[in-house]
C-alpha cells in the first residue's frame, strides 16, 4: 500500500492580533492550522510567553517561585524591568492585586498610577489583569485605559457583565481587550458576537479559563481544543481569536509545586505545554524557569 | 476501516436461516456493526469471507500488549483524535532508561529508586509501566546481566534496546516469558529478526527513519506474520515527534491506512539530554499520541508530572469523578470535633480527607453533592451555596452530632461567609485556608470547640 500523507489544509485563519506598541510590539495568532502543524499550513507567529508581576507584594508564594525576584516584588517597576532584562520576558502580565474588593480595596486611580509606571519603565506589550470582579474590574480597567491611552494594552478580563464599559474605553484609547467566558465554548462565542457588534475582532483575545495540571486541566485543556477546531475546522468566525492561558499562579498554588523546586518548575512547564497543544496563543507564566523551558523548546 | 452493514450484507449467505439468533442476515449485519454480534453467530460464512471480514473490521489501530500478568501494558485501538469528542482508551506506557553502560552500583540504586516508587491520586495508583533496557557497552555479558537483574529484580514489563540484532534476541530469550517489546526492527534485521520473533512470540518495536519508511518495514513484517508491533517513525525532537504521530494516528483512523494501524513509540531520552525538556516533551507526546514514551529519569520529582498528565489527558471527558454525598467520620469524631464541608468532586474530597488524617484530629467531613463540580464552579451554578448547603445540614443532622456552632469551609469561597451567615443562623462560619493541603497547619493552630 502507498503511504500518502493523510494533510488537512485549513482555509481559515485564526485572527493576528497586535499587541503593545513600538519596536517591541508582539504579534500572536494568524494561524490556519492546528498546533505546531507546520507540515500543512502556515503559524507565522511563535506563542506569546508573558511572565506576570503584581502591584503589590505577592503573599504566600512559595519560596522557590519568589526566589528568582525577592531582590525586586516591593516595586512593581523595578519587578518588570528584572523581567524584562534579566529574564527576557517578551510580555509581561500586571495583576492589580491591590484592587481586590474583598481584599485591599485599592482605588481605581492609584492603580492606573502604577499601571502608566510600569508601561513607561519596559517597551515589551504589556496585559493588565484585574480581579475578576465584574464592577470593580470596569472601573480600574477603564481608568487604567485613560491613563495609559496609546500603549495598545491588552486589558483583563472582560466579561459578560461588564464588557461594554471596558470595551468601550478600550476602543476610545487604543487598547486590546481579553474576552474571558468561563469553561465553556458557546459562551466565549456569545461574548465575542456581543462584542464584535461595536469592537474590532482583531484587537480580541479570548480566555476560556486555564488551570493546573492535576486540578482541572482535565476539562481545561479540552475546552481549548474544542474551541480551536470550532474556529479552524468548523470555520466559526467568532471563534477565531487568539487564545490566552494563565495558569502560572494556579500552578504554584498546588502542593506539588510548593513541595519541590523543579518539581514546580515542571508543573507549570507541562502545563504550558498543554495548553501549547490545546492552541493557546499567549501564556502567563509565573516562573522564569518555566517560561525559558517552553520557549527553547518551541520558539 | 470501518465498514458499514450493506456492505457486509453483501458478503454474508443471504439465506435468512435466523440460525445466528437474528431475523435475518441483514439484522446480523448491522448488529456486527453496532457491536455485540460475533462473526463466530453465523455457521454458515464461508471461511476465506470469514478472513477477510475479520481483517476489514479490526480495530484502525490494533491494542499491543507487552508484559504479562497485572503489569502488562495494553495500548492501541484508540478511536478518535480528539479527547473531547469521545475519550483516550489505553494509557499510554512509561518506560524508564536504563543503560547497560553504567557502573553497576548506580544501576542497581536505579532500579531500587524505581522499585519504591509510590504515588497515588484520587484513591488510584499511578505507576511507571517500564524499563527499557540499553544495550550500550558493547559488552554482551553485561547486557544480560542487566537483563536478568530487572527480570528478576522487578515485576515492570520490558523493552530491550540494542542496534546488534544478535544480542537483542540472546536478550530476549532470558525473559521472553515476560513478553517484552524487542527494539529496534528495521529493514536492514527484518530477515533475522522475523523468525526470532515468532519463537518468542514477542511484540516489535520497529524502527524507520521516516513515516513512509515505517510503512514498507511493517508491510513486510505483516506479509511474514507479524501482528504485534509498535511504531517508531524515527522523530528526532518533540515538535518533529508531534507530527509524525500525528499523521500515523491520522492515517490509521482516518484513511485507514493499515500499515501504520499500530500505537507508537517515543525516545524523549535520546532527544533531550536536558532532563527537563526530556520531561516536557514525554508530556506533550503523550498528549499527542504515543503508545509508550521513554525518559531517563528515576527521579521521582520529574515522574510524577507525567503521571498526573496522563491521568489528566486519559481521563474520560464524558463522566466527573464523584464520590457519595454524604458525611464521612475521619478517626472516631465526638461533639468537640470540627466539621468542615467540600464537594462531591473526587478531588475535593480525597485532597480534604488526606489533609485531615494528616493531622490526626478526628472530624466531620462533609461531601455535599455537586454532580462532581469543585468548589466555585459549584458554587456559581448554585449547588454549594448557602441554601444547599442549610439544606444539607438539615438532612444529615449536622446540628444534634455536634455541642459547638462552627463551620470551616474552603477558603476560595469567600462569598458563602455572608450567604451561610444568614442560612445558617447561630453557626459561626469560619473561612479556612485557600488549599486543601494547608489544612492540618490551619486546624493545629487555629481550632478550638
Ligand atoms: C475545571 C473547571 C470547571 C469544570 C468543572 C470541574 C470541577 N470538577 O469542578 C467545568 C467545565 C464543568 C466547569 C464549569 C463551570 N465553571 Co468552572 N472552573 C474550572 C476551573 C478551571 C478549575 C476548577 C477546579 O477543578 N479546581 C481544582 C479543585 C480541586 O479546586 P477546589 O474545588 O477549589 O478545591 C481546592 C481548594 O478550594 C481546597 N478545598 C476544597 N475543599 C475544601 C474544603 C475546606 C474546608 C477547605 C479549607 C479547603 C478546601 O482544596 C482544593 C485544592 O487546594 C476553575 C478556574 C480555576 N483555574 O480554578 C473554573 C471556575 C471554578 N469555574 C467557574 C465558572 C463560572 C463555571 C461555570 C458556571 C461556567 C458556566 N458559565 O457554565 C460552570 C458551572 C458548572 C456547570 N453549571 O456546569 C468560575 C467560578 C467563578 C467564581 N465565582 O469564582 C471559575 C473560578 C473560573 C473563572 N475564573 O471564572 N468549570
Ligand atoms: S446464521 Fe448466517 S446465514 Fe443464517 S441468518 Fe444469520 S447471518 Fe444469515
Amino acid at each position: 500500500m502507498k503511504y500518502e500523507p493523510p494533510l488537512e489544509k485549513i482555509s481559515e485563519n485564526i485572527r493576528e492580533a497586535v499587541l503593545g506598541h513600538g519596536e517591541k510590539a508582539l504579534k500572536i495568532g494568524g494561524e490556519n492550522t492546528l498546533p505546531f502543524h507546520s507540515f500543512e499550513g502556515t503559524l507565522p507567529n511563535p506563542p506569546g510567553l508573558a511572565l506576570e508581576i503584581l502591584d503589590t507584594e505577592p503573599e504566600n508564594w512559595a519560596p522557590s517561585v519568589l526566589e528568582p525576584f525577592e531582590d525586586v516584588v516591593s516595586d512593581p517597576v523595578n519587578w518588570a524591568r528584572k523581567c524584562v532584562e534579566v529574564f527576557g520576558a517578551e510580555m509581561l502580565c500586571l495583576r492589580l492585586v491591590s484592587t481586590d474588593p474583598l481584599g485591599k480595596d485599592g482605588s481605581p486611580q492609584a492603580a492606573a498610577e502604577i499601571t502608566k509606571k510600569v508601561a513607561d519603565a519596559v517597551d515589551v506589550p504589556l496585559i493588565v489583569w484585574g480581579t475578576n470582579m465584574d464592577e470593580k474590574d470596569a472601573q480600574v480597567l477603564t481608568e487604567v485605559a485613560r491613563v495609559c491611552a496609546g500603549k495598545n494594552l491588552l486589558l483583563s478580563p472582560v466579561s459578560k457583565g461588564n464588557y461594554e464599559k471596558i470595551a468601550q474605553a478600550a476602543l476610545e484609547h487604543g487598547h486590546a481587550i481579553v474576552a474571558q467566558a468561563s469553561m465553556d465554548a458557546n459562551l466565549t462565542k456569545e461574548l465575542n458576537i456581543v462584542l464584535c457588534k461595536f469592537f474590532p475582532p482583531e484587537k480580541i483575545v479570548v480566555d476560556p479559563t486555564a488551570s493546573a495540571l492535576g486540578y482541572g486541566l482535565e476539562y481545561t485543556f479540552s475546552i481549548i481544543e474544542e474551541i480551536k477546531q470550532f474556529g479552524l475546522a468548523d470555520k466559526d468566525k467568532m471563534m477565531q481569536m487568539p487564545i490566552i492561558c494563565d495558569f502560572g499562579g494556579d500552578c504554584w498554588r498546588t502542593k506539588e509545586a510548593k513541595e519541590n523546586r523543579e518539581q514546580g518548575i515542571l508543573w507549570e512547564a507541562t502545563t504550558a505545554i498543554s495548553f501549547l497543544l490545546a492552541g493557546a496563543n499567549l501564556l502567563i507564566f509565573r516562573h522564569p524557569e518555566a517560561l525559558k523551558l517552553i520557549k527553547e523548546m518551541v520558539v | 476501516m470501518a465498514l458499514k452493514g450493506a456492505e457486509i450484507m453483501k458478503m454474508l449467505p443471504k439465506t435468512n436461516c435466523k440460525e445466528c439468533g437474528y431475523a435475518t442476515c441483514f439484522a446480523f449485519a448491522m448488529k456486527l456493526v453496532a457491536g455485540g454480534a460475533k462473526l463466530e453467530d453465523c455457521p454458515y460464512l464461508d471461511p476465506e469471507v470469514k478472513a477477510q471480514l475479520e481483517a476489514a473490521m479490526a480495530p484502525p489501530i490494533k491494542l499491543v500488549t507487552i508484559g504479562t500478568g497485572e503489569n502488562a501494558l495494553s495500548i492501541g485501538e484508540e478511536e478518535v483524535m480528539f479527547r473531547h469528542e469521545k475519550t483516550f482508551f489505553h494509557e499510554p506506557g512509561i518506560a524508564i532508561l536504563i543503560s547497560d553502560k553504567g557502573v553497576e552500583s548506580e544501576i542497581e540504586e536505579k532500579l531500587k529508586r524505581i522499585n519504591a516508587f509510590d504515588f497515588e491520586r484520587i484513591g488510584q495508583k499511578l505507576s511507571i509501566n517500564l524499563l527499557a533496557l540499553c544495550f550500550e557497552s558493547g559488552d554482551k555479558d553485561k547486557f544480560e546481566a542487566l537483563v536478568k537483574k530487572a527480570y528478576e529484580t522487578t515485576e515492570f514489563a520490558l523493552i530491550l534496546i540494542s542496534e546488534d540484532t544478535d544480542v537483542l534476541f540472546s536478550a530476549a530469550a532470558l525473559c521472553a516469558d515476560r513478553k517484552p517489546l524487542v527494539y529496534p526492527i528495521t529493514n536492514e534485521n527484518m530477515s533475522a529478526a522475523v523468525p526470532k520473533l515468532k519463537e518468542f512470540g514477542v511484540p516489535a518495536g520497529v524502527r524507520g527513519a521516516s513515516i513512509e519508511a515505517l510503512v514498507s518495514v511493517t508491510s513486510d513484517l505483516k506479509d511474514a506474520g507479524i501482528e504485534n508491533m509498535v511504531l517508531d517513525p524515527g522523530s528526532k525532537n518533540m515538535v518533529e515527534g508531534i507530527q509524525n504521530q500525528t499523521l500515523i494516528r491520522r492515517a490509521a483512523l482516518k484513511k485507514g491506512f493499515r500499515p501504520l494501524g499500530y500505537p507508537t513509540i517515543a525516545f524523549p531520552c535520546f532527544m533531550y539530554p536536558d532532563k527537563f525538556k526530556e520531561t516536557v516533551a514525554a508530556a506533550a507526546l503523550m498528549t499527542k499520541y504515543a503508545g509508550i514514551v521513554v525518559v531517563s529519569q528515576a527521579d521521582e520529582h520529574f515522574i510524577l508530572p507525567l503521571l498526573v498528565h496522563r491521568f489528566n489527558i486519559y481521563s474520560d471527558p464524558r463522566r466527573p469523578m464523584t464520590v457519595e454525598e454524604k458525611v464521612y467520620e475521619i478517626g472516631n469524631p465526638d461533639e468537640k470535633s470540627p466539621i468542615l464541608i467540600t464537594t462531591n468532586y473526587a478531588l475535593d474530597y480525597f485532597i480534604v480527607s488526606a489533609a485531615i488524617e494528616e493531622t490526626n484530629m478526628p472530624a466531620y467531613l462533609c461531601i455535599k453533592g455537586t454532580e462532581g463540580l469543585g468548589v466555585m464552579a459549584a458554587w456559581t451554578s448554585g449547588k454549594f451555596n448557602g441554601e444547599a448547603i442549610a439544606e444539607f445540614f438539615e438532612k444529615y443532622g449536622m446540628p444534634d452530632k455536634v455541642k459547638h456552632r462552627k463551620l470551616i469551609i474552603p477558603g476560595v469561597a469567600k462569598k458563602l461567609v455572608a450567604e451561610l451567615e444568614e442560612d445558617l443562623p447561630g453557626w459561626e462560619i469560619i473561612l479556612g485556608p485557600l488549599e486543601g493541603s494547608d489544612i492540618p497547619k490551619f486546624l493545629s493552630e487555629e481550632w478550638t470547640a
